[in-house]
């Protein structure tokens, strides 16, 4: 099982490409859109600022990549960041347009402290995972959500999560595992 | 290595194996801290932060030493997630805006070392005449996620967290507070999370790893809300 990770200059992806490998699969971190082509499964994870983030993409013509492979039914992965990025659009650094890959747009949160850090219960499901985001999604694609915030959205073979699986410990280990026997 | 009151540091063990040890165990995260690297003029080891990253499967927050935000780059490359800052952001609070526009703010903790409410810096060694209180709220300002909160006071004496100093900050800030220094008991714990986000564990794990998961079963006793880590 060959994973393509994206790597556009946005945060830690080692340790995505770790917990893949953990679990067997061919993991590499990438910039190439041939790459992300032909992978079995992408991902897109991410952390910090969404402009700069899509700026990365589209430099390294990952935006592209990432839209032909989910218009082709291929399984794609988008980690915290890379949920937001999916949207039509992200209200962060006054407006960015997103990859429109997911109907909806990423909004600042506005209960709680913020960032929202820390372990929480997604619904339905009942896992508990681990979050670190101050901007979350507002799709019609949600599939699950956690504290009222949309956790999981889907569309397609593209599959968002606002969660970080690989820092999610067991229950992030077995929703990664599920991910790859979905290819 | 840990100290009392930030005094008198000695070895605890292989950060590797215990980092890797602490994961595996239930903690919800990991915290590094390279309690000399700004004493002695250097950044935090790299190779090392690699090497205890590639263990967890946990969140996992670097400090020490982090004067810039290539030196935040390089330890997010090497797998951290999180990286705090201390002394260099008392310095310069800019800093803390410049990693938090790089980063964003999920991934910049704020490190605040407090003795009778004032924040010293390097290490504890160095007071800065500033209340814990305003620097933290200021660092809010500046774009921090976290306050990363200890009491020198506290620190390594097992008698409890600094629950006045830690009450005050987490009422002050809307971000996210971590308490730390102090912790001895289960109860001590408990009585943390009710007034901060999260309490930090170091001392009375180090001497014992295996108190971890006793420890949880203790705090769900108590009826703290944990995740089931199995």
């Amino acid at each position: 099982m060959n994973v393509a990770v994206c790597a556009y200059g946005a945060g830690n992806v080692r340790s995505v490409v770790t917990a893949f490998r953990r679990l067997g699969a061919d993991a590499a971190v990438t910039a190439s859109p041939a790459a992300v082509a032909a992978a079995d499964l992408a991902v897109l994870p991410g952390v910090g600022s969404a402009a700069a983030a899509m700026d990365g993409l589209r430099e390294r013509g990952l935006d592209y990549a990432l839209r032909e492979r989910v218009a082709a039914g291929r399984a794609t992965l988008g980690i915290c960041l890379g949920l937001q990025l999916a949207l039509e659009e992200s209200e962060e650094d006054g407006g960015v347009a997103g990859l429109g890959i997911l109907p909806g747009r990423a909004r600042r949160l506005r209960h709680g402290r913020v960032p929202r850090i820390g372990w929480a219960t997604i619904e339905p499901g009942g896992e508990t995972f681990y979050f670190a985001h101050s901007y979350a999604a507002e799709t019609s694609a949600v599939t699950a959500r956690s504290e009222g915030v949309v956790a999981v959205a889907e569309a397609g073979s593209f599959l968002g999560v606002q969660f970080h699986p690989e820092k999610s410990g067991a229950a992030g280990v077995r929703f990664l595992e599920r991910c790859l026997s979905r290819v | 290595m840990k100290g009392v009151r930030f005094e008198g540091l000695r070895d605890v063990g292989d950060p590797v194996e215990l980092g890797a040890a602490y994961s595996d165990a239930g903690a919800d995260e990991l915290v590094y801290l390279d309690v000399k690297a700004t004493l002695d003029g250097r950044a935090a080891l790299l190779a090392l932060v690699a090497r205890i990253a590639d263990r967890l499967a946990i969140p996992f927050t670097v400090g020490g030493g982090v004067r810039s935000v290539a030196d935040a780059e390089a330890l997010l490359e090497a797998g951290a997630d999180k990286v705090s800052v201390n002394s260099a952001a008392l310095e310069r609070p800019q800093l803390v805006t410049e990693l938090a526009a790089r980063l964003g703010s999920q991934a910049v903790v704020v490190a605040v070392d407090a003795k009778d409410g004032f924040v010293r810096s390097r290490a504890g060694s160095s007071a800065t005449g500033r209340l814990a209180v305003d620097w933290a709220c200021e660092a809010e300002e500046h774009g921090a996620g976290e306050i990363l909160l200890t009491s020198i006071d506290a620190d390594g004496t097992r008698e409890g967290y600094d629950l006045e100093l830690t009450r005050a900050v987490a009422g002050a800030v809307s971000i996210p507070v971590i308490a730390s220094g102090g912790a001895g008991s289960a109860r001590d714990v408990a009585d943390a999370l009710d007034v901060a986000q999260a309490a930090l564990l170091a001392s009375i794990l180090h001497e014992n790893p295996a108190r971890l998961e006793s420890l949880r079963a203790e705090l769900l006793e108590l009826g703290v809300l944990l995740r089931d880590a199995a």
